[in-house]
C-alpha cells in the first residue's frame, strides 16, 4: 500500500501520528510529512485507522504499489 | 484552469427585481432562495446581494473547487462586512489557512488540552443545573447560549476571566450576534434597531472587560498556573512601559475568539434535544448508550473524548439538518472557470451548508432525521467530503470541530444521564429564526425538564479538571 496525503486539506491535527507515529510525523509543524510512505503489511491496521480518524480525510491509501517508485 | 472552450457566464435565479437585488428574500427566507438557485441554474446560478453578483455553487463538483481555492483567487477576509462592527476595526474576520493552522497546533484547541477542556464543560453544565429545581421549564436558546459562554470563554481565555463573568455578558454577546442582517451588504452600519443594539452591546461588552481588567490590574495572579490569556494579555508593553492592548482591543480579541464556537454549538445542542425529543427511539438509543458508557462511574472527561456512536450521529444529524452556518462566502479575486462557467473578479462566490446537506443522492430521505446514516455501512458524512459540510470542508474546515464534538458529547453526557426532558409546545413550532446571518432559534423554544428517577442532586462523578 501506498499513503498519500492531499495537502490543500491537511489542517495538522496530528491524530495520525498518534495512530501510526513510524509512518506521519507531525512533530512542530503545522502538515503532517509522510515518513514512510509504502509502509509494510504489519502497519496496515495502524494505517487505516490514521486514514479513517483523519478529521479532515486528508489521507488516502493506494492499493497499487507501483513498479515505478520514483515516479 | 486550462481554458480552450468559450466560458459562459452562469444562470441567473429568478426574483431579486427589486433595488437591492435578492437582499429583501435573504434577509426574509434565505433557505428558499437558495434551494432555488439549485432548482432553477444547477450547480453554479446567481442571485444578487445589492451592487453585488453572488455566484452560488453547490454539489460536490463545484463545493469542492470552492473549498480547495486558495486565498489568492477565492478570499474570505472580504466576504463578512457583518462581522466588522461586531469584533471591531482592526479585529480580522479570519486568519489565512497557514496561521490557523499555527493556532490549531500552539492554542487551546491542541488535542492534549481536550480532557481538561472536557472536565471544564462538564462542570459548568453542572454548575448551571445545580439551580434547577427537580422539574421545571427552559427556553433552549437562552439556556444554551449562557452556557456557551462559559465554556468558550473557560477553555479559550481561561477559568479565571471565566469567574468573572456572569448572564450580563451572555445577553449582551447575544445582541451582539443579533446585529447580523444582512442589509449590512448595502451599510453596516445602516440606522436601523439591531445595528443600534449591536453597538451598545460591544460597549457595553468593553466595559465589563476594562472593569475586569481594573480589577486585576490591582490583584495579580499568584503564580503563573493561575495565569489565563487576560493576564498574558495584560502583562505585554510598549517600550514606555503603557499597555500594549487597551480593553476595546482586548474585548474585540475575545469576541472574535469566541464567535465561532458560540452561536454554533448552542444552536446544535438545542436542535440535537429537539430533535431526539421528536424520534424517541433514537433518545432511547442514546440513553442505553450512556447508561452502559457510565455504567462503571466513567468520569466525563474520560468518555467525552471517546467514541459514542449514537449520540455522536444524533449530533450529525442535527447538524446536517440545520446548519448553524447556512451561507459561506468569498471574493473571487480573480476570473476562474467552474463546470464551465465563468466567474469573475470581483464577484463573490458561495457555498450552502443548508442546500448541499439535503442534496438527494447523497443523503436518501434527506429531509428526514435518520442518524443511522452515520454508521457502518452507510457513513454518509465520510462519504461525501464535499456536500456533507457543516464544519465547511478544505482548507477553511472549521478548526474547532473536534473540541465542538467533544463539547457536545460532554453536555449530553451530563444533562442526559441525570434529566429527561419534553418538548413543551407543538413539535413543529420549534424553527430557526433566519433574519439575521447568524442563525438562531426562534424564540419561545421551551422544554420541560425532570430529574430522573434515583439520581440525587448533585450526586456527580465528574472529576476535576486536569491539564
Amino acid at each position: 500500500m501506498r499513503v498519500v496525503v492531499d495537502p490543500d486539506l491537511c489542517q495538522g491535527h496530528g491524530v495520525c501520528e498518534s495512530e501510526a507515529p513510524t509512518v506521519f510525523e507531525l512533530g512542530k509543524n503545522t502538515t503532517v510529512t509522510i515518513l514512510d510512505p509504502t509502509p509494510g503489511e504489519e502497519l496496515r491496521g495502524a494505517v487505516e485507522a490514521a486514514v479513517r480518524f483523519c478529521p479532515t480525510a486528508a489521507l488516502h491509501i493506494n492499493e497499487e504499489l507501483h513498479i515505478n517508485e520514483e515516479e | 484552469m486550462t481554458v480552450a472552450l468559450e466560458r459562459r457566464e452562469p444562470p441567473r435565479v429568478s426574483g431579486g427585481t427589486g433595488e437591492n437585488g435578492h437582499l429583501e428574500e435573504l434577509r426574509v427566507d434565505p433557505i428558499a432562495l437558495l434551494t432555488r438557485v439549485r432548482a432553477e441554474c444547477g450547480e453554479v446560478g446567481v442571485f444578487r446581494l445589492a451592487d453585488r453578483e453572488v455566484v452560488l455553487l453547490t454539489g460536490a463538483e463545484a463545493n469542492e473547487v470552492f473549498f480547495r481555492a486558495p486565498e489568492e483567487i477565492l478570499d474570505q477576509a472580504e466576504a463578512y462586512p457583518f462581522m466588522t462592527p461586531v469584533f471591531g476595526e482592526g479585529v480580522v474576520f479570519d486568519a489565512p489557512p497557514e496561521r490557523r493552522r499555527e493556532m490549531l497546533h500552539n492554542q487551546a484547541l491542541r488535542d492534549k488540552f481536550m480532557r481538561g477542556h472536557a472536565a471544564t464543560i462538564a462542570a459548568e453544565v453542572e454548575g448551571m443545573v445545580a439551580g434547577w429545581a427537580d422539574s421545571g421549564e427552559i427556553d433552549l436558546l437562552d439556556w444554551f447560549a449562557e452556557l456557551t459562554i462559559y465554556t468558550s470563554s473557560a477553555c479559550l481565555i481561561g477559568k479565571r476571566f471565566r469567574d468573572q463573568l456572569d448572564k450580563r455578558f451572555a445577553e449582551l454577546y447575544h445582541d451582539l450576534e443579533q446585529g447580523t442582517d444582512a442589509i449590512a451588504y448595502v451599510d453596516p452600519y445602516a440606522p436601523i434597531e439591531s445595528f443600534r443594539r449591536r453597538d451598545a452591546a460591544r460597549r457595553g461588552l468593553v466595559t465589563l472587560v476594562e472593569g475586569i481588567m481594573e480589577r486585576r490590574a490591582g490583584a495579580p495572579p499568584s503564580g503563573d498556573d493561575q495565569r489565563d490569556l487576560l493576564d498574558v494579555l495584560m502583562s505585554i508593553t510598549e517600550e514606555d512601559g503603557s499597555p500594549r492592548f487597551s480593553p476595546d482591543t482586548v474585548t474585540g480579541m475575545f469576541i472574535s475568539m469566541m464567535f465561532a464556537g458560540h452561536h454554533t454549538t448552542s444552536g446544535t445542542a438545542a436542535w440535537t434535544l429537539i430533535e431526539l425529543l421528536r424520534h424517541p427511539d433514537e433518545l432511547d438509543a442514546v440513553d442505553v448508550e450512556l447508561a452502559e458508557l457510565y455504567a462503571e462511574g466513567a468520569e466525563v472527561s474520560y468518555q467525552a473524548l471517546r467514541a459514542m456512536p449514537h449520540l455522536e450521529s444524533a449530533i450529525k444529524e442535527a447538524l446536517r439538518l440545520h446548519p448553524p452556518l447556512i451561507l459561506l462566502l468569498r471574493v473571487a479575486k480573480e476570473d476562474l472557470e467552474v463546470d464551465g462557467f465563468l466567474i469573475k473578479a470581483g464577484q463573490m462566490v458561495g457555498t450552502s451548508p443548508a442546500v448541499s446537506n439535503r442534496i438527494t443522492p447523497d443523503f436518501p430521505d434527506a429531509d428526514d432525521f435518520q442518524p443511522s446514516r452515520y454508521l457502518v455501512p452507510r457513513e454518509e458524512d465520510r462519504s461525501n467530503p464535499w456536500t456533507w459540510i457543516p464544519f465547511g470542508a478544505g482548507r477553511h474546515r472549521c478548526v474547532g470541530a473536534a473540541f465542538a464534538m467533544m463539547q457536545l458529547k460532554a453536555i449530553f453526557s451530563v444533562l442526559l444521564l441525570e434529566w429527561e426532558f419534553e418538548l413543551a409546545q407543538p413539535s413543529d413550532t420549534y424553527r430557526n429564526d433566519h433574519s439575521k446571518m447568524v442563525v438562531q432559534l426562534e424564540q419561545p423554544c421551551l422544554v420541560r425538564y425532570r430529574r430522573k428517577a434515583g439520581r440525587k442532586p448533585a450526586g456527580y462523578a465528574g472529576g476535576e479538571p486536569s491539564a
